[in-house]
């Protein structure tokens, strides 16, 4: 019988490193689209935050809570990351598991290549903040995650292109930075 | 141009689709000159005009209030209602 293998979005594109700069594939587990029906958000968070611990977010902020996320992607729109959703009735419900490339780029210049690729003043962000923006020419969420380190996610059938795009700026950026600090 | 999405907040013209005037009231029944002027008729305002624009990465529809002549933004709301 036929055996398949299951492979991640970047399988064989990463990790990536140039520079200081490093970026790996995130495997982020089950991911649901939560959107509630209109006038149930309240009901919604409440019970997504008995079950998992993380309610539904604000505009741009995310919330995590046990390796459990929960993050803004449009208005009355979240994705949850980490578990599978409690019963909400409340609530149109997809599973969207495997079909993001999640990646995360850590490193001293990980914001200036980001910089170069995103049109949001990434200066702006605070820990758990996130945007939902451009990466290039692909929509996309971006969300810091740490000091130095975010995390991108642009759909499945994206990932080599969003690969390419990243690896282009850190080379870019990588160049810049060795032609600083050449001797003149 | 930057737009100040209420939600996503203080963003640039690459992530928003102009998506025509919001002024146009759909016109009842069979053929008529209305449906003619809903179809093929636009304004071109010098000056306030209100549009609809799309902010492509969260599919959110705004009412955007500019003045064509200035560009200056006088307002955007979203575009549905609240809730």
């Amino acid at each position: 019988m036929t055996r398949l293998v299951a492979q991640t979005p970047c399988a064989g594109l990463l990790p990536v490193d140039i520079g200081t700069v490093r970026v790996t594939e995130a495997e982020p587990g089950p991911m649901h689209l939560v959107a509630p029906f209109r006038g149930q958000a309240k009901a919604v968070s409440a019970v997504l935050k008995d079950a998992l611990g993380v309610g539904l977010p604000a505009p741009n902020r995310s919330q995590s809570a046990d390796g459990v996320r929960a993050l803004w992607v449009a208005p009355g729109q979240a994705l949850l990351i980490g578990a599978e959703p409690p019963d909400l009735p409340g609530a149109a419900v997809s599973d969207l598991s495997d079909a993001y490339a999640v990646v995360e780029i850590a490193g001293a210049d990980a914001a200036e290549v980001l910089a170069r690729l995103v049109p949001v003043d990434l200066g702006v962000l605070k820990r758990g903040h996130t945007a939902r923006t451009l990466i290039g020419h692909m929509t996309g969420s971006v969300t810091r995650l740490g000091a130095a380190r975010f995390e991108m996610m642009v759909f499945r059938s994206m990932a080599g292109s969003l690969v390419h795009e990243l690896t282009e700026a850190m080379e870019a950026m990588a160049a810049r930075r060795a032609l600083a600090a050449r001797p003149d | 141009m930057r737009l100040t999405c209420p939600f996503s907040g203080d963003r640039d013209s690459r992530e928003f689709s102009v998506r025509g005037g919001a002024v146009l009231e759909r016109p009842e029944g069979e053929w008529s000159a209305e449906w003619d002027a809903y179809l093929h008729l636009r304004e071109n305002p010098a000056g306030e005009s209100r549009e609809f624009w799309y902010h492509d990465p969260t599919g959110t529809w705004l009412i955007v209030t500019r003045n064509t002549v200035t560009h200056e933004v006088l307002s955007v709301e979203p575009a549905r209602e609240p809730g």
